[in-house]
């Protein structure tokens, strides 16, 4: 129709072109069916209303929008944090698919990461054979030095059993009986994708020390073992390293995608890259003790931790904000001997002046939020050591004991009186909220920005500004490359958020004459 | 004549391959065209019309071929005695897999194929004993069989599923054509067995169609891998499932089951000796308690 070879239009600007405006309304009046625009506007009204909020909690059945992802998903990340570790999914082509899509669209990356492409009569038969051969094909074809399997709900649903199905192929010499084949079994119609993460660290745990503890003894490497959970921001793996370095003591970051979600352009593509070696995993049982970045989060890690380690692996929140990451860093000097380093001194010593320069500015400033616990919980904290009020706070995969430990956070704050915790809700549980009680900003990641659309829909005045904080970012480029955790996080955090509200101040007094009395060079 | 899709079910062992694979050679003999289709991993639904060990099955050939869409139907289908046509859906062997799936499979793969689209007068699912998943309720699906028969016995187990089974099928029936069609009494030679069944079918608003005495012919066919119609026409036994045949020929009462309480079971179980009045009193209590009690009444 009216494209044009030399100038190709993207659906925005084309779709304004009068020819594409009339094709729309005629499709939209003769064949969907449309209701007449105050019917549409009525409904929309009662959907940003206190009673629909009231039957939309109500909700039993139905999610929308979930405010999470599933299992192997978390599964496959793991898997990538280690050196020359090939992701495998037992289970269908299209779930892999769509991990590896939603990775790219994340880190705009590519992922390397393989099924064994179940179809009618594994789900019938189950499936042993694509296991063997997708093993010995994986192997030959890609080269790892570990596969690291996980399931989608199909093998889940009929009971394959991976243990067997793995040490059969072994034993039939598909692939070496030494060849590491860490797994975890991660039906995704439970948990979330931070469960399939914890799920397959722990069948990494497993495979590498489980039968390996004779020799071992804590604390006779000297180094300190640190756990990181589901992650995606890539900073926050160099900043974990920097950190460790700068105070001179020995880690073992255990599991550490920074490397292959980040590749550089220098004309060859690497398969595989950094990552966790297996020497290192092997040798986990010999730290000094597991720290767990996202305790919530890595429930199965800890307890394996505990009982076949013998970690204390001692009770840490998330290293967010101010005071969490001095407790981080306190607890890594205690167990190690080594005092916290100047360098690190003087980095909190910025943040703390950074926090004081916009304290001005944050204080008393109303945010809502939602994503995974630890995330969550961390970033609750720090906005109340910002001054900043959290008003409602989402998380859909955190259990009752997650809400009482920050409800109990909120109620020893002034700033967190008025904050509501919710589990088990999606996202449109969350807009609902975004209506009746609206804050200032929402951060969460880039699905909440339908929600600022139908917010702004009802009026500027109702419009809830999002800030992308959280997993996935698919709509701003390289925020994956940001840091959230340390000082150097909160930094971050403290950067975005101060900056969103300036903006924000400065679109609302642009008006020229009308409301630019404020439209400060300074601010 | 109208294609006439039935189903056969009852308890795990009650005789309902060997039942089915009578009565379809009854039915054959009768001059009418008709398929079986077993849906049962086992795959022995089809050994006493083709004198065969076990049929090749089609989730069996899938497997061998790659994909269900790479077979022909004429590689599933097989032609027995009096031009009865067979089919198992076949599956994995225990342990592993979803044999329920392999039931949907084959029978979406018998109806692409137009498996049904032949001259037949009916098709008849031998369906695995106990139905657990929804695999196992597919051949009562829309569209497909519409009259239920269930094999039962005068024992109480074989009651009790039969009795299950009519709870299924009310699931089914309020949305779709599916009706229960009576019960085939497979006789274990149990105490006024006849009586007993009539009065089950009639509180679950059916009837016994037909009563079928216990002939040790039907082993002695078995072992040679034949029907009783073909291994001994002139047997009292074949003619027994001659009438069985013309009974489901003329049959018309297709309802709604109304399955009963577990209270009515056991009254019923009550009533003709097969159960005891339940003692309250026993209930949780071991063997030494209860001789310690004894000792001191």
């Amino acid at each position: 129709m009216s494209q044009n070879a030399e100038n190709i239009k993207p659906s925005y600007p084309l779709f304004r072109d009068d020819e594409y405006k009339a094709n729309l309304a005629n499709k939209q009046n003769n064949f969907e069916e449309k209701h007449e625009a105050g019917k549409i506007q009525e409904i929309f009204d009662w959907t940003t209303t206190e009673e629909y909020q009231k039957i939309n909690f109500e909700r039993e059945a139905l999610t929308v929008n979930p405010a999470k992802a599933c299992q192997p998903l978390g599964a496959v990340l793991c898997a990538l944090g280690f050196e020359k570790t090939l992701p495998y999914v037992h289970g269908s082509q299209g779930c892999v698919a769509y991990f590896r899509t939603y990775f790219n669209r994340h880190f705009k990356e590519p992922c390397a990461c393989v099924s064994d492409s179940m179809t009618e009569d594994a789900a019938v038969f189950g499936g042993q054979k694509n296991m063997k051969d997708g093993l010995e094909n994986a192997k030959a074809l890609y080269k790892p030095e570990m596969i690291a399997v996980s399931t989608t709900c199909m093998a889940e649903v009929i009971g394959d059993d991976l243990n067997a199905f793995i040490g059969n192929a072994k034993k039939e010499g598909f692939v070496e009986m030494d060849f590491p084949t860490p797994f975890a079994h991660t039906p995704s119609f439970v948990g979330s994708h931070t469960t399939g993460w914890d799920n397959m660290f722990e069948g990494i745990q497993r495979y590498f020390t489980l039968n390996e503890m004779e020799d071992k003894k804590v604390g006779s490497n000297g180094k300190i073992n640190i756990v990181p959970g589901f992650e995606t921001y890539l900073g926050n793996y160099r900043v974990m390293r920097r950190m460790m370095e700068e105070m001179g003591v020995e880690y073992s970051l255990l599991s550490d995608p920074s490397e292959v979600m980040d590749t550089p352009a220098d004309g060859q593509f690497r398969m595989y890259a950094g990552g966790t070696s297996l020497e290192e995993m092997k040798d986990t049982p010999n730290a000094i003790d597991t720290l767990l970045l996202q305790p919530w989060q890595l429930v199965k890690t800890k307890k394996f931790a505990q009982t076949t380690w013998k970690h204390e692996v001692p009770a840490l929140n998330i290293p967010m904000g101010l005071e969490w990451t001095d407790a981080f860093l306190m607890k890594v000097s205690e167990l190690t001997g080594k005092p916290v380093s100047a360098s690190l001194e003087k980095e909190r010593g910025r943040l703390v002046d950074m926090m004081t320069d916009s304290h001005a500015w944050l204080h008393g400033k109303r945010f809502a939020l939602y994503g995974d616990a630890d995330y969550v919980m961390g970033m609750t904290k720090f906005l109340l050591e910002l001054g900043a009020e959290p008003t409602d706070i989402l998380c859909n995969h955190a259990n009752k004991r997650w809400k009482k430990a920050i409800e109990t956070m909120l109620a020893e704050s002034p700033y967190g009186k008025n904050a509501q915790v919710h589990i088990g809700c999606d996202l449109w549980h969350f807009r609902s909220l975004m209506f009746t009680n609206k804050p200032d900003f929402m951060i969460g990641n880039s699905y909440g920005k339908f929600i600022e659309r139908d917010t702004k829909y009802k009026g500027e005045e109702f419009q809830v500004p999002l800030i992308r904080i959280g997993f996935p970012i698919f709509d701003r480029h390289h925020l994956h490359r940001m840091t959230t955790l340390g000082y150097e996080g909160a930094m971050y955090i403290l950067t975005t958020l101060v900056n969103s509200i300036l903006e924000q101040l400065d679109k609302e007094t642009m008006g020229m004459g009308t409301t630019d009395y404020n439209y400060d060079l300074v601010r | 004549m109208a294609l006439r899709q039935c189903a056969i079910y009852g308890k795990g062992g009650i005789g309902k391959s060997t039942t089915t694979q009578n009565l379809v050679a009854a039915l054959a003999e009768l001059g009418k065209k008709v398929m079986i289709v077993g849906c049962d991993p086992k795959a022995d639904s089809t050994r006493l019309i083709l004198h065969s060990k076990a049929q090749n099955t089609i989730m069996e050939m899938a497997a061998e071929a790659g994909t269900v869409e790479d077979l022909e139907l004429e590689d599933v289908l097989k032609t027995g005695y009096g031009d009865i046509k067979c089919v198992e859906s076949g599956g994995p062997e225990p342990g592993v897999g979803c044999a329920g799936r392999g039931v949907i499979t084959a029978i979406n793969f018998l109806e692409e194929e137009g498996a049904y689209e032949e001259d037949l007068d009916f098709v008849f699912y031998d369906v695995l004993g106990d139905v657990v998943c929804g695999g196992f309720a597919m051949p009562i699906r829309e569209n497909k069989a519409q009259e239920i028969y269930i094999v039962c016995s005068g024992e109480m187990m074989a009651m009790y599923a039969a009795n299950n089974i009519g709870k299924g099928i009310v699931k089914y029936a309020h949305s779709g054509g599916v009706r229960l069609a009576g019960l085939i009494c497979n006789s274990r030679n149990t105490a006024r067995e006849d009586e007993l069944i009539m009065e089950l079918a009639r509180q679950m608003g059916t009837h016994m169609i037909h009563f079928v005495p216990r002939d040790n012919v039907v082993q002695r066919a078995e072992i040679r891998r034949m029907t009783v119609i073909e291994y001994d026409p002139t047997a009292k036994q074949a003619d027994e499932y001659r009438t069985l045949a013309k009974k489901i020929v003329d049959n018309t009462n297709f309802v709604i089951p109304t399955p009963i309480t577990m209270d009515a079971l056991e009254d019923l179980l009550m009533d003709f000796g097969l159960m005891d009045e339940e003692d309250e009193s026993v209930v949780g209590k071991t063997a030494a308690e209860l001789a310690a009690e004894a000792a001191t009444a």
